[in-house]
């Protein structure tokens, strides 16, 4: 990279330079930079995966691999991108290096702690690695009892070692943004001056603090029971499989939201600025991911729909199910009259978080249907459950991010990719990902079930659509690394405020200084007042 | 820490309390933002060991007797005694917290060395309670048999162990964990680190001991008590 | 910087926490039939309590600290009381006249032995031994 400026101004990326700087630093932005480059990889890993799985489906004889293979194929899929991608992806890259700049401070509470996360969670990723390459696990992401405990020969106890291990990651992280959101915020900067994606990452953190837990001690109950022999949940000796799963869904459950609400935060962030209006509903949005990190922990059972637990108690949570569902409307709604008589500036970030409200709201209203007593039991294990939770997590919580991450990315880097490429790259993955999963809700109405790698012959057009659709799906993604790791190279000075946004990382130099400001800012107006901006764009 | 202040070099870091870290602007906010975090991560502790409570009551409930049989092979003694223990341990920790709140070193040092002293005993009892187990083929997975009498709830027996080695096994982990940070609070209290203003590290390992010691409350009546009127 | 309670709290509430123990201890011995384990846990949540005012100071925290502590005894409750929904239902009748499963309840014995576990030392968990 050759900077040739006159005078290069100091920053956190060129204050030092060698590897020992990157691997000890203590500094939030680099560890978020380093987040970004683990995660990219886990991306890289879980999609190569997810490229195998429709290759297969494209006939629908079992060609390209055995059931057993493919049995590790949609395990590995599942366990890389929840646990290495779409957990970590917002909360701990854009978090990291956005949330103290929000906030005015110079770093996150504990940022030992938070350097000490990033390695946690490198070796939960390499233990997993490990699992993977030496043979791979095949009990689902979900890692079910009995067959994970006493059945399963693979490599289940290495992958189960490295989710706990990475789960310490989340719970540090998670308790280090709240501690710092509680206590690190710059003077004048009150609760309801914040900017609503620290409003997310707090709803994210609380989530991770009170579930991640649950998911830990639920493998460490897996592990006793299959490495020692203990039974736990061993019908066999009268115990309850059930009760795993119970346990496994109280964090698995609340960790959709802990995908989503991050994204939301930035969504927030992107259409407020694009729209040079202040956001429709300021308190709504912000106690509404309030709203929805804690009904998140209320609704976990309708996972559990067909697996023999109590009509009565499925009653309550289809019933609690919906009452989720009022406050990611509040949200829809919301950024829907934001939009209304804005200044819509058609800039990329734009077009990704425009992608979003489309998809997450598919997402959503197709979660609706599976949260329905009766039609859970046609729907569910098909691939309309499938279709729906890609549409939350991947055509909502993995657009939010890249929405997230164009918004950002010029504070990031300092450099500005480019906006064209940005915008076909957006359109293409948009079009890509309706294509992929727009045929599975059909596959699964009809009754296709989710992990076969066989099908009847008459599935197989829509099927052939679904894995056309994957391989625009991953142009879209490759052309997007392609141009952001282009704009390193020869992107332009992005300035300090490229989008003329409100908030405080963006009255910090691009890239920011090492300790993020000049002067300690003092915040004394709410957080999107675009109304009394002079710059006029479009 | 001291290097931070290092690189900031700037008048910021000039007088100022030693142990302040750069990235606070006073002791206070960096006193209120450590407790802070020491709650969070009990938070999660309270419901980590949460999961296995809850099985443990599932069960309980529908095995009574197997867990009055499981029961009764935990020896009320040992249990009783490591539990006047613990309690002791929390009250000799309280009492080093508050000996460096109020700036005796020496005190401070003595209770730390009393609390490490208790919690060793501890452990050692829970040894010997687990060689007791093995003696008696109680140890589910490994060696396990019960006498005629229980043929009939062996299964729910073996899930009583199981719960009763993995809480009482995570609970002597956590001990341990405790005692290595006890061990470096009062190398720190022998170097004279602490002082009235500054001696986060005591009452943050002070809190951590208290919760270990909190699961052990619950953990004593519910495995050791359960119905021992037949 | 932070509040400095006297000694003699800390020796009362040992004593009262010593007491405790005992009295749990004296209650395992009493024909409470199901009163058994709500006297039990109601003691030990007394202990717990007490511990949390006043060992960890939570009496003399600042308002989040308590929030935090009581936002993690809500989160387990929420936890145990949506598990049992299932669990105190199971079998229940779904219709008016319709037949009710197994129900929730005390289960004397184990639905099977005959699934040999994994463990390489199990012989058949209902054999008598010694």
């Amino acid at each position: 990279m050759e900077m040739t400026l006159a005078a290069p101004r100091v920053d956190y990326l060129n204050e030092k330079h060698t590897v020992a700087s990157w691997l000890l630093t203590k500094d939030h932005k680099r560890i978020g930079i380093m987040y970004l480059v683990v995660v990219s990889l886990a991306f890289f890993v879980g999609g190569l995966f997810a490229s195998l799985i429709r290759f297969e489906l494209a006939t629908p004889a079992g060609d390209l691999v055995t059931s057993d293979t493919y049995n590790k194929l949609f395990t590995m899929h599942g366990v890389a991108m929840v646990f290495f991608v779409l957990i970590p992806a917002v909360p701990a890259i854009l978090g990291n290096f956005v949330l103290p700049l929000m906030l005015g401070a110079k770093d996150v509470a504990f940022p030992k702690i938070n350097l000490l996360s990033w390695y946690v969670f490198v070796i939960g990723f390499l233990f997993t690695l490990y699992a993977m390459i030496t043979g791979g696990v095949d009990t689902g992401w979900t890692f079910y009892t009995p067959y994970s405990s006493r059945a399963s020969s693979t490599n289940v106890m290495m992958t189960g070692i490295g989710v706990f291990i990475t789960g310490f990651s989340s719970i540090l992280t998670g308790l280090n943004f709240m501690v710092t959101i509680h206590r690190m915020r710059a003077p004048g900067l009150t609760w309801f001056r914040l900017p609503l994606f620290v409003w997310a990452i707090y709803s994210t953190s609380l989530v991770q603090v009170l579930g991640t837990p649950v998911i830990a001690i639920t493998v460490l109950a897996l592990a006793v029971e299959r490495g020692l022999g203990f039974g736990i949940f061993d019908p066999a000796l009268g115990g309850d499989p059930v009760l795993f799963q119970h346990l496994f869904w109280f964090y698995s459950h609340p960790a959709v939201y802990i995908m989503i609400l991050p994204p939301m935060g930035a969504i927030s962030e992107v259409l407020a600025c694009f729209s040079r209006k202040n956001i429709f509903g300021y308190s709504f949005v912000a106690f509404s991911s309030l709203a929805i990190a804690i009904f998140g922990f209320l609704v976990w059972a309708h996972h559990l729909f067909v697996a023999g637990i109590s009509t009565y108690s499925a009653l309550v949570f289809s019933f609690l199910t919906y009452a989720v569902a009022i406050p990611s409307a509040v949200k829809t709604f919301n950024w829907t009259a934001t939009l209304y008589k804005g200044a819509i500036w058609l800039k990329a970030p734009m077009i990704w978080a425009i992608c979003f409200l489309g998809l997450f709201l598919v997402g959503g209203l197709t979660g609706l249907f599976t949260a329905a007593l009766g039609v859970d039991v046609h729907i569910h294990d098909t691939y309309f459950v499938v279709a729906h939770f890609h549409f939350i997590m991947v055509g909502g919580a993995i657009m939010g991010y890249f929405a997230g991450l164009h918004f950002w990315w010029p504070k990031m880097t300092g450099r500005m990719y480019s906006d064209a490429a940005a915008k076909v790259a957006a359109v293409i993955v948009f079009v890509g990902f309706n294509l992929t999963f727009g045929p599975q809700f059909i596959l699964g109405y009809l009754g296709m079930p989710r992990r076969y790698h066989m099908y009847p012959e008459e599935f197989q057009v829509l099927n052939v659509l679904s894995s056309a659709g994957a391989s625009i799906l991953a142009v879209g993604y490759v052309l997007v690394a392609i141009y952001l790791i282009a704009s390193l190279f020869n992107g332009e000075e992005a300035g300090d405020n490229p989008w003329h946004a409100t908030g405080l990382e963006w009255t910090t130099q691009s890239p920011p200084l090492p300790h993020n400001f000049e002067t300690q800012p003092v915040v004394t107006e709410g957080a999107y007042e675009y109304s009394k901006r002079e710059i006029k764009v479009v | 820490m001291s290097d931070a202040a290092a690189i900031t070099g700037d008048a910021h870091a000039h007088g100022h309390h030693p142990d302040l870290q750069h990235h606070f602007d006073t002791l206070e906010q960096q006193h209120e933002a450590a407790t802070l975090g020491m709650w969070l991560f009990l938070v999660t502790e309270v419901l980590f060991f949460g999961g296995l409570f809850l099985a443990y009551m599932l069960y309980r409930v529908w095995y009574h007797e197997a867990w009055v049989a499981g029961s009764k092979e935990l020896s009320i003694a040992l249990g009783g005694f490591n539990t006047v223990v613990l309690i002791g341990s929390s009250l000799t920790m309280a009492m080093a917290v508050r000996s460096a709140q109020t700036g005796y070193r020496r005190a401070t040092i003595g209770w730390l060395l009393g609390t490490m002293a208790l919690g060793l005993t501890f452990l050692i009892v829970k040894v010997f309670e687990y060689k007791d187990k093995f003696d008696h083929h109680h140890v589910p997975g490994y060696d396990f048999h019960v006498d005629a009498a229980h043929a009939g709830i062996a299964g729910p027996m073996e899930i009583f162990f199981s719960l009763y080695f993995t809480m009482t096994g995570l609970h002597a982990l956590h001990m341990i964990i405790g005692f290595g940070l006890m061990s470096v609070i009062t190398w720190m209290a022998y170097k004279n680190r602490f002082s009235p203003q500054w001696y986060t590290p005591v009452e943050m390992s002070g809190l951590y001991w208290h919760f270990v010691d909190i699961v052990w409350i619950f953990l004593f009546p519910l495995l050791y008590l359960v119905d021992r009127t037949q | 910087m932070s509040h400095i309670a006297p000694k003699s709290m800390y020796y009362t509430i040992f004593g009262i926490l010593m007491v405790m123990t005992a009295l749990t201890v004296f209650a395992a011995f009493q024909h409470l039939g199901v009163f058994n384990f709500p006297v039990a846990i109601g003691i030990a949540i007394t202990k717990a309590t007490l511990v949390v005012l006043f060992f960890m100071h939570a009496k003399y925290s600042s308002r989040l600290t308590k929030l935090f502590v009581g936002m993690s005894f809500f989160f387990l409750v929420i936890m145990f009381a949506l598990t049992l929904t299932d669990y105190m239902s199971r079998g229940l009748k779904t219709y008016p006249g319709g037949a009710g499963g197994a129900g929730y309840g005390v289960r004397s014995a184990a639905p099977a032995h005959e699934a040999p576990a994994s463990g390489a030392h199990k012989e058949g968990a209902a054999e008598t031994a010694h």
